[in-house]
């Protein structure tokens, strides 16, 4: 039977097959961070169970990290207590831990490809849902629980159903200030937040192979808010070529090899899909949310739909606005930029270059926080620090930050945020607060206008 | 892990849809570096208002609701991979989770930590959700073995799919870790395989 790039990959990663249950799928990289990996390693050592594969380990400390004086001790005492103990663990372990102030640290979906860690064909795990980003390169990557952290701390392998496969195509060519979140926006609104559950989607045709690699990891990011556990797009040279020159991405004969196999991953003409949906480009506008789950948003210039749906009515409660509203011209107080769906160096840069010479509104208070170290420096290298300083942002240092608001940066009750992250659930971003779903270039101009303003009518 | 076979008890019907695990445990309470404790902050913002009183309106607060299952709308469990949601259900005291529908990551959480989620028609759920809510004392039996959720007042009952690996480790408290570090010879030959590849 003819082959998806997913079975390939799968296939290619079965140890063994439990019968009428499971598969053992092999794991290739495990990335760990400091919030769900300590039960795990408490785990192990309850078990008196030796950690099978460290060099097959990455550790990054960004959940839970202040992203404003990083060299002094951590205020929070929990916080402290939770990163002291991912550092401990990492030593006793022999993991490789990029800790905060160490040049690889950010967040964890960004810092792995842009190290080259990330590669075509490879199947990654990670005690975090959006780890579905990474199936941007064509691997196989998905989110799992602290017991499957600490299973493949034990044996470099989880048990799965293999899942069931779907297909989205996009054909034709975007409309001028549509961005790939205003792409995977519209996805989510139009199929809803269960439909992907159950299965891992392939995101294919020419919007999806004309994109950036990090608009492909935007797009595979929020796999996870329709419900599948991951998303993958075919390698192709823009991959190779993003890849290629990084930290741990493969050279010289080891690449030739690699890319053999990388060049092999595509879906074959024939194979087909358990559900398949498609959509045309120029149907895409810049879009934004309106409730509380990532699938109620709607183009910026539309007005917020009817529905008898009790959950829908309580959300709308919850967000303070009306059935048949315009949210143009909302005031906004707070702008986030940032999150492991936004922060990589093209957000900013598309933030930047709507932001240059203008001024950021009185009322607004707007963080940049970027995804990486690495973004940092290279934000700074190409001056865009100067052209957000010029107006009035506050550039932060790398993390998860307001997206899930562990640390201090927190939106207050009531106050609604135009936030370049993956969800918008209640007081997801500090109790009461009020996200709105958007690009960075969205976001950027509700900075400047002070209020929700239609992106697409800009030049 | 405890074993599962049955279970009789009295539930709580908690009719909301789309219950994200942020709603579970919001993400503040996630600095823990254990398992226990995370009971009290269950449902925290829909359990208590900003000045840490109860809210009087929310279904875990009113005393005439108790038991070791919890029913709840569609899609529940999605966003957040956090097993620390599975970790509060059980802390809580909750046994059994029943819904028309849950999300992948939740799914698996809950097992791995003897939580069974039930997945039942919408139908039922309503059923069940409407009986319970109007007779808080309403029993409702599940039986692991023959996978069905029965509710003893009207008679009613369904039937449960659950994959036989897990069913089989829930009856017997084996959990995933015990059969994966069983074939460690078989997964380092596996190993060996792809590198002479």
């Amino acid at each position: 039977m003819s082959k998806t790039l997913f079975d390939k990959v799968w296939d290619a990663h079965v140890v063994t097959s439990i019968k009428n249950g499971p598969q053992v799928l092999y794991i290739d990289k495990h990335l760990i961070h400091e919030v769900t990996s300590p039960q795990a390693f408490t785990e192990l050592k309850t078990r008196n169970l030796p950690l099978f594969r460290p060099k097959q380990i990455i550790a990054t400390a960004d959940h839970n990290t202040p992203t404003k004086n990083q060299h002094l001790p951590v205020k929070d005492l929990l916080s402290r207590n939770q990163l002291a103990q991912l550092t401990s663990n990492c030593k006793e372990n022999n993991i490789e831990l990029y800790g905060l102030g160490h040049p690889n640290n950010g967040i964890v979906h960004v810092i792995a490809p842009e190290l080259g860690i990330t590669q075509p064909g490879m199947t990654l795990v990670c005690g975090d849902s959006h780890t579905s980003t990474h199936g941007a390169f064509g691997s196989i990557a998905f989110g799992i629980g602290t017991s499957q952290v600490a299973q493949v701390f034990a044996s470099q392998c989880v048990l799965a159903e293999k899942p069931k496969s779907m297909r989205i195509s996009i054909h034709g060519k975007l409309k001028k200030n549509v961005f790939p979140k205003d792409v995977i926006l519209y996805i989510i609104s139009k199929l809803g937040t269960n439909s992907g559950t159950g299965y891992f989607v392939e995101y294919a045709g020419d919007v999806f192979q004309n994109m950036s690699m990090e608009g492909r990891m935007t797009v595979c990011n929020m796999s996870i808010e329709m419900g599948a556990r991951g998303g993958l797009i075919a390698p192709d040279s823009i991959t190779y070529n993003y890849i290629k020159g990084r930290k741990f991405a493969p050279s010289g004969k080891d690449l030739e090899k690699k890319m053999t196999y990388w060049e092999s991953l595509k879906t074959e003409e024939d194979a087909t899909f358990d559900t398949e949906y498609s959509f045309n480009a120029k149907d895409i506008s810049p879009m934004i949310t309106f409730g509380t789950n990532p699938g109620m948003g709607i183009k910026i210039s539309e007005t917020i739909p009817k529905s008898k749906d009790k959950s829908f009515k309580n959300s709308l409660q919850y967000m303070d606005f009306k059935e048949g509203q315009s949210l143009l011209n909302t005031p906004i107080n707070y702008v986030f930029i940032g999150s492991c769906t936004n922060s990589r160096i093209e957000d900013f840069r598309v933030a930047a270059n709507f932001i240059k010479g203008k001024q950021k509104a009185n009322n607004v208070t707007a963080w940049l926080v970027p995804g990486s170290q690495m973004v940092v420096k290279q934000l700074k290298e190409e001056g865009l620090d100067v052209v957000f300083e010029k107006a009035g942002f506050e550039l932060r240092q790398p993390g998860c930050s307001a997206c899930l608001a562990m640390n201090d940066d927190k939106i207050p009750s009531g106050a609604y945020c135009v936030s370049t992250s993956n969800r918008n659930f209640e007081g997801r971003q500090g109790p009461g607060s009020k996200t709105l779903l958007a690009s960075p270039l969205t976001a950027a101009s509700v900075a400047v206008a002070g209020k929700i303003v239609d992106i697409s009518k800009f030049s | 892990m405890e074993k599962f076979t049955k279970l009789i008890t009295t539930a709580i019907p908690l009719s909301i849809e789309n219950i994200d695990t942020d709603q579970i445990i919001p993400a503040r309470f996630l600095k823990a570096t254990s398992k226990e404790g995370f009971g009290k902050n269950l449902f925290r913002d829909w359990r208590f208002d900003q000045n840490n009183n109860p809210k009087e309106d929310f279904i875990l607060n009113n005393s005439n609701y108790k038991g070791q299952i919890l029913i709840a709308g569609t899609n529940f469990g999605c966003g957040s991979s956090r097993e620390h949601a599975a970790w509060a259900i059980a802390d809580y005291g909750f046994k059994v989770v029943i819904s028309s529908f849950f999300a992948d990551i939740f799914k698996g959480n809950a097992l791995n930590n003897g939580i069974l989620p039930i997945q039942i028609s919408e139908n039922f759920l309503q059923i069940l959700l409407k009986t319970t809510l109007s007779n808080p004392n309403s029993l409702i039996l599940i039986d692991l073995k023959e996978q069905t959720v029965l509710l003893e007042e009207t008679g009613q009952f369904e039937k449960f799919e659950i994959n036989s690996y897990k069913k089989h480790c829930l009856l017997n408290g084996f959990d995933d870790i015990d059969y994966l570090v069983s074939i460690k010879d078989k997964i380092e030959v596996f190993e060996n395989k792809r590198l002479v590849k």
